[in-house]
């Protein structure tokens, strides 16, 4: 059980000397409150590999400090920071079986026999492995493996945070489900610390409680989901979750309305002085309804309307601008025009990528 | 996956038919043949039957004896090489570096006794060994220690033990290493984290990760080692006496000293088998170790 | 031109991984093979190409059995889930590599490459070699690769299986419009439901070796004619609950009575199976004619746009979804609703009776 502190920590693959651009890990100062749920979440080479592997140990930071409870883990093996740690891929010891498995971490530590027992059953039990302690561990399939692993991780009662890299990589799509709300499940009994590396924002939404959404190195964006779906500060948080991402189209933008391709578009808020620099209005596809072309609503061309099952989106494009947006139940398409009705209260403005907040 | 049947292609095969029937084929059904007469080689031929197989298989007759008596030096040499050049190898994979410049270095110096053709590196031992001109001869018996193979059994035997080892371990250890480099990093770092000794890593990880690498070292040292004939040959020639005799170094001895082709032909014969069994009895064993996975059933 | 399987089997090891498939593909038509792992996507996939040979049956082009022909002489391009390019080349190589096998003349080649650079938008990225580019500009040049072969049969095995979440999405929108300007036969693998719904065309659902269902996309997806079909084609899993009929009333699995309202009343006394996705269970009050179920809560999944709530109720697990973002507490207990107007029933023997929108 640990809270976590990165104070300002950052790291390049090419030594500390390198100009700061270049850091695989730009400098980055956050508090991880014990018992948290967290998921890095990002695109490959976004730095998301690079920290968890700095709190775990495997690589030393050129930059700053980490802090588990306050104590300064940074010069420690990764051994002695007690964390556990579940791979991509399963790792598992082939001779083993899944109980003598679970028990190496113990075994090591000198730990007696029958507490090691009694800990094996616990977390075998708490993994639905029970009914397989007995069999060879690489006879398994891979999600079992992948739980052996993290059982490997949970048996240690004194395991600070528990690391994941991308777990379910290699696990079939229909179980995926499962070991999701397994992981759910079980940080809700344990109260650990978890953090979850991903590049898939489902995972990462389900999974964690607060979300750091991570780009080119660098923390854009830390919170709930909710947050991060309804207030995205930056631009990229706003494209990279949601499926489809956000729209983010250049206007003008004077008072309490943003004019696109000549169209005027109300806002909530009232905003000034968003002269100068890259103006941007960023709405989600949901906020904004097809519907039929009228003087009142913006013109846009529809290319093509994908049916989803439970919901449909029309692919349309505003002179150059590609936007995508929802398609009512009742809508029926004539012709290739639609109007675009936006909802206000889910229109945000962006000047140079960050969120400008506006006046009520 | 299973191509579709193209006949044409038996076409390109009948010239390597041709050649090893000649080279192969033909030759080995005149070994065949001899090993059932009674002959000396010139053209005289007297039906023997299974004579000398069963005289080879009587340890009592004088064939027999000899047979016997090489065949177990054979194993005790191929034990003996196996239980140094397997864990020396290993252990020199182990202490490999991974990555940089010094990977190919040593990949180079690994290689090298590999590339010696094998009757020069006879030849090298054979002087090396000498009390006067060799190096390794002279500086033994310089420090007191009476080092004589040509006259010493044991000398003899310890010389062609360490002149195997030196020549063949760079193979263990590369297949070795090559094994190793193929472990994921992941593994390691689990085993960090889980607090395991070296000695545990070693076990737990790293060995059961070569065992298929180690099947496949061994298999070759242990078929190559059987045959040997011409390095101990080079520096020994079999002696002092017949002290260091191998099944191979008798066959000669029989077919080309004492043109008893007959004895010859079945003895090679018997030789042969020994070593097909050895093999196929590997072969079983490897393929089974893999079938004790799960096999996936066809593809998605 | 058109590619057919006719009543092929494929026996492997004493195993059927192809049970009796008969298929018509014509040109121009996209055709998206849907199923789990292990379902027969990729061994169909090698028969219509031609790298292995059914044990039984026969695969026929434009009427003609090419059942024994060597793939090499059929006019078939395939694209696998691991970016496979030559790594040596550059991308404007990998890409022209089988017009140069083709022996075509230099100007046809370098119009035939810069086209399929454009339409996959590589045009800047042609001088790289395949490991300077990310994955998703990898598999971009295997496609582009596939498709200026002009060869008349592609097939993509699930070629964005490999690819992060973003880059899928992204490609997974532009491939309808590639396959469209290029007038080939389509085969694409996949195993999940939003790529098939997103590709469009025709779906093929297939389980274990077996076709279930073959219909345009949409259609499969509303009419699955078997619980099969219907759970080969739902994500999150399909919720199945068994049910009783019995003298206008109704009597679910695990105890819960209604009267046998909505598509319940076409369907005669017996037991019956009923299937619906997570869309259609709602936890929401205020509407009339829905059937409740107690059940509880074991775990909320917060996607931002919808939340997913699992449930336990009677031994099972259901999933349900809702729009928005909603907390429901491990533990709480709450009724599910059913509306019996917007589910699939189906018959002991899995065969579809009833299903919204049907007379």
């Amino acid at each position: 059980m640990a809270r976590i502190d990165l104070v300002d920590l950052a790291h390049s693959y090419n030594g500390d000397r390198a100009p700061t651009e270049s850091f695989a890990l730009k400098p980055v100062t956050m508090t991880w409150r014990q018992g948290g749920a967290y998921a890095l979440l990002g695109p490959s080479g976004c730095g998301k590999t690079t920290l968890l592997n700095l709190i775990s140990g495997i690589v030393t930071p050129s930059r700053g400090k980490i802090l588990f409870d306050g104590r300064d883990v940074t010069p420690l093996s990764t051994q002695k920071r007690n964390i556990a740690q579940v791979f991509q891929f399963p790792v598992i010891y082939d001779t083993m079986t899944v109980g003598q498995n679970l028990a190496f971490p113990l075994k090591n530590r000198g730990v007696p026999k029958g507490e090691i027992d009694k800990r094996v059953a616990e977390i075998a039990k708490l993994l639905d492995l029970t009914a397989d302690i007995n069999r060879k561990a690489t006879r398994l399939t891979a999600d079992a493996k992948q739980k052996i692993s993290l059982g490997r991780g949970l048996v240690r009662s004194d395991v600070a945070a528990v690391l994941f890299d991308e777990p379910l990589t290699v696990i079939d799509p229909e179980l995926k489900w499962q070991l999701r709300s397994k992981l759910k499940a079980l940080h809700r009994e344990l109260d650990l610390t978890m953090i979850y590396v991903t590049h898939d924002q489902t995972e990462a939404l389900t999974f964690a409680d607060t979300v750091v959404v991570m780009h080119d190195g660098r923390v854009v964006q830390s919170g709930t989901p909710a947050e991060l779906f309804e207030k995205p500060e930056h631009t990229f948080v706003g494209y990279f979750i949601g499926s489809p991402g956000m729209n983010i189209v250049p206007a003008q933008v004077s008072g309490r309305e943003a004019r696109i391709d000549g169209h005027r578009i109300a806002l909530n808020r009232s905003y000034s002085g968003l002269n100068g620099g890259k103006i941007e209005i960023g709405v989600r596809p949901e906020p904004v309804d097809v519907a039929a072309p009228a003087p009142d609503l913006l013109s846009a061309k529809i290319e093509r309307i994908d049916d989803l099952g439970r919901l449909r989106f029309a692919r349309v494009r505003v002179g150059e601008v590609k936007l995508a947006a929802r398609v009512p139940p009742g809508f029926s398409r004539q012709g290739d025009i639609a109007g675009l009705r936006f909802d206000p209260a889910h229109v945000h403005v962006y000047a140079d990528s960050l969120l400008v907040e506006g006046t009520a | 996956m299973d191509k579709t049947v193209n006949q044409k292609a038996w076409f390109l095969v009948l010239p390597v038919f041709a050649v090893v029937a000649f080279s192969a084929i033909l030759p080995l059904m005149t070994v065949v043949n001899y090993s059932v007469q009674d002959t000396f080689g010139n053209n005289q031929f007297f039906w023997n039957g299974v004579g000398w197989f069963k005289e080879l298989l009587d340890p009592t007759s004088d064939l027999g004896g000899r047979f016997f008596a090489s065949l177990w030096r054979n194993l005790f040499f191929s034990t003996v090489i196996l239980l140094i050049e397997v864990p020396l190898g290993i252990l020199i994979a182990l202490s490999m570096p991974r990555e940089g410049w010094q990977v190919a270095a040593c990949l180079v110096i690994l290689a090298l006794p590999l590339l010696i053709p094998w009757n020069v590196v006879g030849t090298i031992w054979q002087i090396f060994g000498r009390g006067d001109i060799g190096l390794l001869g002279y500086a033994l018996n310089s420090i007191g220690v009476n080092y004589n193979y040509v006259a010493n059994d044991i000398d003899a035997w310890v010389t062609v033990i360490v002149m195997d080892v030196w020549h063949w371990t760079s193979l263990v250890a590369l297949l070795c290493y090559a094994g190793l480099k193929s472990i994921p990093d992941a593994y390691y770092q689990a085993a960090q984290i889980d607090g395991a000794s070296r000695w545990a890593v070693f076990t737990a990880i790293q060995l059961p990760k070569m065992h298929r690498v180690l099947l496949i070292a061994v298999l070759l040292r242990f078929m190559d080692s059987f045959m040997i004939y011409t390095e101990p040959f080079v520096v020994t020639g079999g002696g002092p006496g017949n002290s260091t005799t191998f099944v191979s170094i008798e066959l000669v001895k029989i077919a080309l000293g004492q043109f008893d082709l007959g004895k010859a032909a079945a003895l090679s014969l018997v030789y042969n088998l020994i070593i097909l069994i050895v093999c196929w009895v590997f072969y079983t064993v490897m393929t089974n170790a893999g079938a004790a996975r799960p096999r996936k059933q066809g593809t998605a | 031109m058109s590619v057919a399987l006719d009543h092929v089997t494929r026996i492997v090891d004493g195993v059927a991984t192809i049970r009796d498939v008969s298929l018509k593909l014509e040109s121009g038509t996209l055709n998206v093979l849907l199923g789990p792992t292990l379902s027969g996507k990729t061994s169909i996939m090698r028969l219509l190409a031609g790298l292995d040979k059914p044990t039984t049956g026969k695969v026929m082009v434009d009427g003609k059995d090419v059942t024994g022909i060597d793939v090499r002489q059929r006019s078939v391009a395939m694209v696998y889930q691991q970016f496979i390019n030559y790594p040596s080349l550059s991308v404007y190589e990998n890409i022209a590599s089988p017009l140069r096998v083709q022996g075509k003349p230099k100007a046809e080649i370098n119009k035939r490459v810069t086209e399929a650079a454009r339409l996959l938008r590589l045009e800047s990225f042609l001088s790289r070699t395949p490991l300077q580019l990310s994955g998703g500009q990898q598999q971009r040049t295997a496609i582009a690769r596939a498709l200026v072969k002009g060869a008349d049969l592609v097939l993509l095995d699930e070629p964005l299986a490999n690819l992060d979440y973003k880059l899928r999405e992204e490609l997974r929108t532009e491939l309808p419009r590639i396959f469209e300007a290029s007038g080939a036969i389509f085969v694409y693998a996949t195993t999940e439901p939003s790529e098939a719904l997103l590709i469009g065309g025709r779906t093929i659902a297939m389980w274990e070796g077996e076709v279930l269902q073959v219909g345009e996309t949409p259609a499969v997806y509303r009419r699955p004619e078997t619980l099969r079909v219907a759970q080969v084609f739902s994500d999150p899993p399909l919720n199945v609950v068994g049910i009783q009929k019995l003298n206008g009333s109704v009597e679910y699995a695990g105890g819960v009575k209604a009267p046998a309202s909505g598509l319940y009343q076409k369907i005669g006394d017996g037991t019956y199976r009923v299937g619906f996705r997570a869309h259609q269970l709602e936890i929401a009050d205020g509407q009339t004619g829905r059937h409740a179920f107690p059940a509880t809560v074991t775990v909320t999944e917060i996607t931002g746009s919808e939340s997913f709530v699992h449930l336990h109720r009677d031994d099972a697990n259901w999933v349900a979804v809702l729009h928005g973002v909603h907390e429901f507490e491990p533990g709480q207990k709450l009724d599910a609703m059913l509306d019996p107007d917007s589910v699939f029933v189906f018959d002991a023997g899995g065969r579809l009776v009833a299903s919204p929108g049907s007379a």
